[in-house]
């Protein structure tokens, strides 16, 4: 089980406060969108997403991408637990989504990147260092029923 | 071959023109040995790396920091002839150096990091999937000579 200091949880935490919801879900939904084009293929039901200006006007893309980070805001508050928080998001991108599990790194990338433009040098080195172990617990635990 | 349009040309050179190298190429490579910290093994000359602080005013590193930068320069000067401007750089790297080419993949993320720290917002989506184009190029060049 990923354990993670007192340190770890209060930068988990500080960073996170800076993060909006409302507004780093979209922009890393979109990046994941427009970086890596084959991701369109899960969102066959969201319209035009095949340019990047349609990814970035798109209503059902800026939806979904609070959705994901409303589901990244249950693992902060449950970092000692995030496999069995997502156990349920794991079954259900897999047996229903059928989403190749390697998109979650693609996404977890995106978001960094997303949050690195948001607060700047506030994601420092060792910020960076941390936050991506988060998430790499995330990543796993996302890919943890798939078999 | 790798095909680059003119609008991918101008935002990788207008880019590259914005950088102080002295500046970001120490805060790529240190953030690369702080985040993936057995990337510490391939500079076991540099003097102290023990901890964060240390690898942030390690003098050694931030001018192989800045060497990196200007190595990145060359492949920004000869867009549609990466692979054979580095293949020098390849088997240095490859025959003389040992360095595990994956390692090449988690540079260029951390510079993509500092990139859009440094970018704010100004990194949009589109911005950032020329660039990690630009870098995935660069990544398959230097590993390009390794068999």
């Amino acid at each position: 089980m990923v354990k993670f200091t007192e340190k770890e949880r209060s930068t988990i935490r500080a960073i996170w406060e800076k993060v909006n919801i409302d507004e780093v879900g979209p922009d890393a939904l979109a990046r994941v969108l427009i970086v890596y084009p084959w991701t369109e293929r899960y969102f066959g039901t969201f319209g035009d997403i095949f340019t990047a200006s349609a990814v970035l006007n798109n209503d059902k893309v800026r939806a979904h991408g609070k959705v994901v980070l409303k589901a990244l805001d249950e693992a902060v508050k449950n970092v000692d637990n995030i496999k069995k928080t997502y156990a349920y998001l794991s079954r259900l991108h897999y047996e229903v989504f059928h989403v190749d599990p390697d998109n979650f790194r693609l996404l977890a990338d995106c978001i960094t990147i997303a949050i690195a433009c948001k607060v700047k040098s506030a994601l420092d080195p060792q910020v960076q260092a941390t936050w991506k172990k988060f998430l790499s617990a995330v990543v796993d635990a996302m890919n943890s029923q798939y078999y | 071959m790798v095909e680059w349009s003119e609008q991918e040309r101008t935002i990788i050179t207008s880019i590259f023109a914005s950088l102080d190298y002295e500046d970001i190429g120490p805060k790529a490579l240190s953030r690369c040995l702080i985040v993936y910290p057995w990337t510490q093994r391939y500079f076991g000359a540099f003097g102290n790396l023990y901890n964060a602080e240390a690898i942030k005013t390690n003098p050694n590193i931030a001018a192989h920091g800045i060497k990196v930068l200007h190595g990145l320069d060359r492949a920004v000067k000869n867009m549609d002839n990466i692979k054979a401007t580095y293949a020098e750089l390849s088997v240095l790297h490859s025959e003389k150096l040992h360095v595990d080419p994956d390692n090449f993949k988690l540079l260029s993320d951390c510079l993509t990091i500092v990139i859009a720290a440094k970018m704010g917002s100004s990194f949009t989506p589109e911005i950032q999937a020329t660039w990690q184009k630009f870098l995935a190029v660069v990544v398959s060049a230097l590993g390009r000579q390794y068999h």
